[in-house]
């Protein structure tokens, strides 16, 4: 049993994902369904999907202030933040707001 | 077991507010949005029934956003406002291209005019051609510069009543903190303010002024709606930057501190305002205008025409302000203290500003005569390389170093012999003042029109006019012309 989800990067974040909008990922093993939280996300997702300038994605443990994130389409600030367990088929989204108005 | 909304308690919340901690649904959402931004407008008189409004369109998220929310409110409340869209495009290859692609789909999508002005044909010069000319460093100050009056020749050109820019929240706290970092108080006098005008230029507003850029950003996300996002490839202001950082960790801990700190931004206007004993209580300023362009300038020339000299002239290095520019006042282009708005006069702005520089107008000496003339150039090439007098609050531009004589002081206390010197008198008997030549004085309030025989020397920028000194007219000569030396300075 693996956990598939679609990540969304918009905003500007795209820039640092190479250009891409949308990606269906299948977690690795080490993700526990039921357990595994966007705590352990965050690091996994810059270390294998980020192309550039991690500093720009993450401060500390959690996003870099600036970046919004929605899970299902909704604030995270609603969901746990980092402690929102994953569930199969989510869709989970990062809006930059720290690029050009 | 997803929350409910604590408006309607009906729906699925989607959204923390960061400005009042409330989980609201969708629908919830796009009402107190809309409502605020509406109240916001209402309260503030920003419009008249009739007015011919142009929104700054810059493709990207703030500016899309108030495009949807201005058609929208302006159907809904019937405001009876003749909206259009205005843009400028810098020339900057690969970054305008695709934002204006997206001002002109805007334009199909809330089907509205749209008007785009460009560098090349305000200035004769794209960012791609200054930057090729100056390198990458500094080209920020042309890129501040021109956008600004770019806008206001634009809607100066649609004859346009009112400007709306997309500026939130966020940005205007952004502000506030920069110049509070910068102890620049002309600024912080003017950065909260909703609404820039003075009575002959086109009034400027930002009905986003209370609106979070979060709640903006999750609008457009909800709505779906068609923005750019990328950063200005020419604008690497690592100031604003850290800044911006600094207020997005603020707002991580505490989202109240960006109202916080637009709230501080605004008690501190009316503080500075009292303490400067300033112009009107509406904020109102008056300033001359470009004697080349006619834009709205505190100076001979504005910004603009005095960046365009030194482009011209081949001269970039010595016309683009750095980091010494408030200091330096050898250079041209050193930055008079002007505020980040500047409004235009509307009645001269369709005159493009020259784009090769035939005469060469000083740039730096204030014309002796009432003649503003351009065909009387000050021949000598380095004129605008003139040190000037400045004032010492506000660095506006004076006089001509040269123009200060050489003070024929009494031999004070050395005339006695050593032992008979006084050291307190030494110290009493030097004269404290600039004395200024009598070519030079037109710019001093009451000198030209003949009204008065003697009063105070004020600095010529008028959000300053700290008083400089003093001076008197007797018969056909000035008995006194003198500036206190610890206001004025080199
Ligand atoms: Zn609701
Ligand atoms: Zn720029
Ligand atoms: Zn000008
Ligand atoms: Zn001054």
């Amino acid at each position: 049993m693996t956990l598939t989800i679609t990540l969304e990067f918009s905003g500007g974040m795209e820039l640092l994902f190479n250009n891409e909008k949308s990606k269906q990922v299948t977690l690795p093993e080490t993700f526990t369904p039921g357990s595994a939280t966007l705590k352990e996300l965050l690091p996994w997702v810059r270390d294998n999907l980020l192309t550039e300038r991690a500093e720009l994605f993450m401060q500390g443990e959690t996003v870099r202030p600036g970046i919004l994130v929605l899970i299902n389409d909704a604030d995270w600030e609603l969901e746990g933040e980092l402690e929102y367990v994953i569930k199969d088929r989510d869709t989970i989204v990062f809006i930059s707001t720290l690029h050009g108005g | 077991m997803p929350k409910l909304c604590v408006l309607c308690n009906a729906q699925r919340a989607v959204l923390k507010r960061p400005k009042t901690a409330q989980q609201i649904c969708r629908d919830c959402f796009y009402a107190v949005f809309e409502t605020e931004v509406h109240n916001t407008i209402l309260h503030n008189n920003l419009f008249q029934r009739g007015d011919k409004v142009a929104i700054a369109a810059s493709g990207g998220k703030d500016s899309t956003v108030l495009a949807h929310v201005m058609t929208t409110l302006n159907d809904r409340y019937n405001y009876g406002l003749d909206l259009c869209l205005l843009s400028v495009d810098e020339g900057i290859t690969g970054y305008r291209d695709d934002s204006l692609e997206t001002v002109k789909r805007n334009e199909q999508q809330y089907k509205i005019p749209l008007k785009i002005v460009s560098y090349a044909e305000l200035y004769g010069w794209s960012m791609d051609a200054i930057v090729k000319e100056i390198g990458m460093k500094n080209n920020c100050t042309f890129c501040g510069v021109f956008r600004r009056q770019a806008l206001d020749r634009g809607a100066a050109l649609l004859g346009v009543d009112h400007i709306v820019t997309g500026h939130n929240a966020d940005d205007i706290a952004e502000t506030v903190l920069m110049n509070i970092l910068r102890g620049d108080f002309s600024r912080l006098q003017r950065c909260t303010s909703i609404r820039t005008a003075t009575d002959e230029t086109i009034p400027r507003s930002k009905p986003f002024k209370y609106t979070y850029e979060k709640e903006i950003v999750m609008y457009a996300y909800f709505k779906k709606l068609d923005y750019f996002s990328t950063e200005c490839i020419y604008s690497p202001n690592a100031y604003r930057g850290y800044a911006r950082a600094f207020l997005k960790d603020l707002e991580a801990v505490r989202p109240s501190a960006i109202m916080d700190i637009i709230h501080s931004g605004e008690a501190w206007e009316s503080k500075v305002e009292v303490k400067m004993g300033a112009k009107g209580k509406d904020g109102k300023v008056a300033v001359g205008s470009c004697e080349r362009c006619g834009y709205m300038s505190s100076q001979k020339l504005c910004k603009a025409c005095v960046l365009l000299e030194g482009l011209n002239k081949g001269l970039p290095k010595v016309a683009i302000g750095n980091s010494a520019k408030y200091r330096d006042s050898t250079r041209p282009g050193a930055k008079p203290p002007t505020h980040d708005a500047l409004p235009i006069s509307s009645t001269t702005t369709t005159t493009p500003i020259p784009t090769t520089t035939t005469t060469a107008p000083s740039t730096s000496t204030i014309a002796p005569s009432s003649s503003t003339s351009q065909t009387t150039p000050t021949p000598t090439p380095t004129a605008p390389l003139t040190p000037h007098l400045r004032c010492k609050k506000c660095r506006t531009r004076l006089v001509p170093l040269t123009s200060l004589s050489t003070h024929d002081q009494g031999t004070g206390q050395s005339a006695f012999g050593f032992r008979k010197r006084d050291a307190a008198l030494e110290v009493a008997t030097r004269c404290q003042s600039h004395h200024v030549a009598e070519t030079d004085v037109d710019w001093i309030a009451g000198v030209a029109d003949g009204s008065r025989t003697e009063d105070k020397v004020l600095c010529p920028n008028n959000t300053c006019a700290v008083k400089l000194g003093a001076w008197s007219w007797a018969g056909k000569v000035f008995a006194k012309m003198r500036m206190f030396r610890e206001v004025a300075k080199c």
